[in-house]
């Protein structure tokens, strides 16, 4: 089935042959040729005006030559952005419009996800069929290793585990050096709270990171490769032993993988469950037996890693673009997404979104169109208040910053970080200074105790947030959390201290008055922090029902059948149960 | 495996299997979603009953298999339907029940339950 359908029409046949030839040329040039279908037509309106009409959207253009017909391709089929400027009527139709006719895969750019939920995870030959294991064989027989490190860093592939490094320059440094024994890891311990990225990857299509980890392994050098998995990924850890195992009887890992000398093999190993484990240097402890604690960097891994040997760590989604961009080149790979942020990126929505679930847009897709158009939109009808992107090391995204496009440096530049990919949708009912409390009780859990600033910092900036939430905040408490912020951040040992205050930093940079209120008023504006809120009983609207005494499990609801019933403060645990047994809407929480 | 012509041929291979088996009896594809999503939302006595029926009507151009998280995870289970000649049918929020009448309405009959599609899903427009 194709993504888009392109109609060129016009009232000329030689003319429009020419044009349908040279589109197919162009959608042929970036790989498109499985999504997209070129069709010509004649003009109804009888005119000999050309233009362009691509569907599902219905996107007329005109102005067509082989330079416009480029951008068309290019921006429209590839990245998803319409050509605001070569369109027949700009007035009629806006982005945003056009988008919500189609459906939800029809406004992704499915690359890395492309067989998931196509193929039989469990099935070698199904993933051949897709073209798999075409980029090994590529690598391993037309290829030197200078060649596919060459080829990656032209791609500009960053690493998707949430810091941005350029892949083809870590490939680069160990591929360089002179030391006989290297190692390949995959981060495959995924554990920012609503995350599932990389374990859907590995569900769906578990061959992928298989055969790019031994393309990598080739690049530097490397004969063994880790895939560092989380145990509380039993069915992920399952696929990709039996992948491995198929990988290994197809002769695909192992000795003299096509008869080119290259010997490559695979072991996983399980991870424990610690949030720290997913930091790099942590992680190559943790699969030496050692416990798994951080180490300062420099060296950095790729001069001494894994047993003190040259080691490449990459995250589960860039390993997954590395056979595409093999097999369809650099050139196609930078021409999707953004200057500096290239390719796809994929993103596990969760919180409250219509559509919860996973999605891959191109880089520079705004965060409106991915929680409108494809997320289907904040549910009940409640205002959007903030994304969360990145986990406990990343920030939010208030409302006026829903039009940046999402990359690496747009997200930095705004206090949030693009993180692994979990996006948490935040509506009007979502306190941010109970948001932020929660990560940071989950960064104090998962703190490894190694530095004090890590260890004793997030813990007292857990107590300052705490006091805020119970009312007891002060003025100078704000200024005692920030400044602790940055302590922390200036002075933890890795990553996991480092970024542990930016859930607080960036609600405090965009949501302070909330801070504000509950400190000053000693009130929650979103009705989330309990020791904030009371319930009380509108007399007016009460009948005596007494539904709402019965309900309550504290006893604290006390009157006479149909007669005016009180909530009783002091016994109250402001449970809500009453406000949802009451049918006159007589409760009310402030 | 020692050359890119044999990994060529077992691609060639279980591709003509694929468009040999669709052109000789109009092989149909149901593919049940099989993540960790799907199966927590009950994928797996759909994936059952699905089986099952196919047995039960002795359908021997139906072919049942799992897949991956196709992404709309709220709505799992999900369970895509491929006929010849018909695009790509996808049903959300499967129950054993409704994948019966899906082999009934649907494979046998060639009727589309359109009250069971992914064209249900909600959209809230901002």
């Amino acid at each position: 089935m194709f993504r888009s359908h392109v109609l060129v029409c016009g009232s000329d046949g030689a003319v429009l042959k020419n044009l349908v030839d040279n589109m197919n040329e162009l959608v042929e040039k970036y790989r498109l040729k499985n999504d997209v279908k070129v069709l010509m037509t004649y003009s109804l309106t009888g005119d000999d005006k050309i233009s362009l009409i691509v569907y599902p959207e219905g996107t007329q253009y005109f102005n067509i030559n082989l330079e416009s017909m480029e951008r068309i391709v290019k921006d429209h089929l590839l990245n998803g952005k319409i050509v605001k400027d070569l369109l027949a009527h700009p007035e009629e139709k806006t982005e945003e419009e056009i988008a919500s006719e189609t459906e939800f895969i029809n406004r992704q750019f499915r690359m890395v996800l492309k067989n998931c939920g196509n193929i039989d995870p469990e099935s070698i030959d199904e993933y051949i069929a897709q073209d798999g294991y075409q980029a090994l064989g590529k690598v391993l027989t037309q290829m030197t290793p200078e060649q596919v490190v060459a080829e990656v860093k032209a791609s500009g592939l960053r690493g998707r585990g949430g810091g941005g490094f350029p892949t083809g320059l870590k490939w680069e440094f160990a591929c360089k050096s002179k030391n006989p024994v290297k190692y390949i890891c995959c981060n495959a311990d995924e554990g920012d709270p609503g995350a599932f990225m990389d374990r859907s990857i590995l569900e769906g299509d578990p061959h992928s990171v298989i055969e790019a980890m031994a393309i990598a392994g080739y690049a530097i050098g490397a004969n063994k490769g880790y895939i560092y998995v989380r145990a509380e990924y039993p069915l992920a850890v399952k696929r990709l032993d039996k992948a491995i195992a198929q990988a290994r009887e197809y002769g695909l890992l192992g000795k003299n993988i096509f008869d080119s000398g290259f010997d490559f093999d695979l072991e996983i190993r399980l991870g424990a469950g610690a949030f720290v484990c997913g930091e790099e240097t942590a992680l190559l402890t943790s699969i030496e037996g050692k416990r798994g604690e951080p180490h300062p960097k420099p060296p950095f891994p790729a001069v001494k890693g894994l047993f003190g040997q040259p080691t490449v760590l990459n995250n589960v989604e860039t390993f997954a673009n590395i056979p595409q961009i093999i097999l369809k080149g650099a050139e196609w790979f930078s021409s999707i997404g953004t200057e500096k942020s290239k390719g796809t990126k994929v993103f596990a929505l969760g919180g409250k979104i219509e559509h919860v679930g996973l999605v891959e847009v191109p880089m520079g897709t705004t965060l409106r169109k991915v929680i409108y158009k494809i997320g289907g939109g904040i549910p009940n009808g409640k205002k959007f208040k903030a994304a969360q992107t990145g986990g406990p090391s990343g920030g939010c995204i208030p409302p006026q910053h829903l039009d940046i496009p999402i990359d690496y440096d747009n997200l930095v530049g705004i206090g949030s970080m693009m993180g692994s990919g979990g996006l948490i949708v935040m509506d009007e009912d979502n306190c941010m200074v109970d948001m932020a409390k929660f990560f940071l009780e989950f960064t104090v859990d998962e703190s490894c105790g190694m530095c004090t600033p890590c260890r004793v910092g997030n813990k007292r900036l857990y107590e300052l947030i705490t006091k805020i939430t119970d009312g007891r905040g002060t003025m100078e408490d704000l200024d005692k959390l920030e400044e602790l912020c940055y302590y922390i951040k200036d002075n933890s040992l890795c990553g996991l201290g480092q970024s542990a205050p930016n859930p607080v930093l960036s609600t405090l940079k965009y949501f302070r008055d909330e801070y504000i209120a509950h400190i000053k008023d000693k009130t929650c504006p979103a009705g989330a922090c309990k020791a904030l809120i009371n319930y009380e009983i509108i007399p007016e609207k009460c009948i005596g029902c007494t539904l709402c005494k019965a309900a309550c499990p504290a006893e604290a609801i006390s009157g006479d059948p149909l007669k005016t019933h009180k909530i009783d403060k002091d016994k109250c645990i402001k449970c809500g149960t009453c406000m949802a047994k009451c049918k006159q809407n007589a409760i009310i929480k402030k | 495996m020692k050359s890119l012509a044999e990994l060529n041929a077992i691609k060639e291979k279980v591709l003509k299997e694929k468009t040999e088996a669709a052109t000789k009896s109009g092989e149909i594809k149901v593919l049940v979603g099989m993540a960790t999503c799907g199966i927590m939302a009950g994928a797996m006595p759909v994936m059952t009953a699905l089986m099952q029926e196919v047995e039960k009507r002795q359908l021997k151009n139906v072919a049942v298999s799992q897949t991956g998280c196709i992404g709309l995870c709220n709505y799992e289970p999900i369970v895509e339907v491929l006929m010849p000649d018909m695009p790509k049918v996808t049903y959300i929020k499967v129950t054993p029940e409704k994948a019966v009448k899906i082999i009934n309405d649907h494979i046998v009959n060639g009727k589309v339950i359109k009250e069971y599609t992914v064209d249900n899903i909600h959209w809230n427009k901002e």
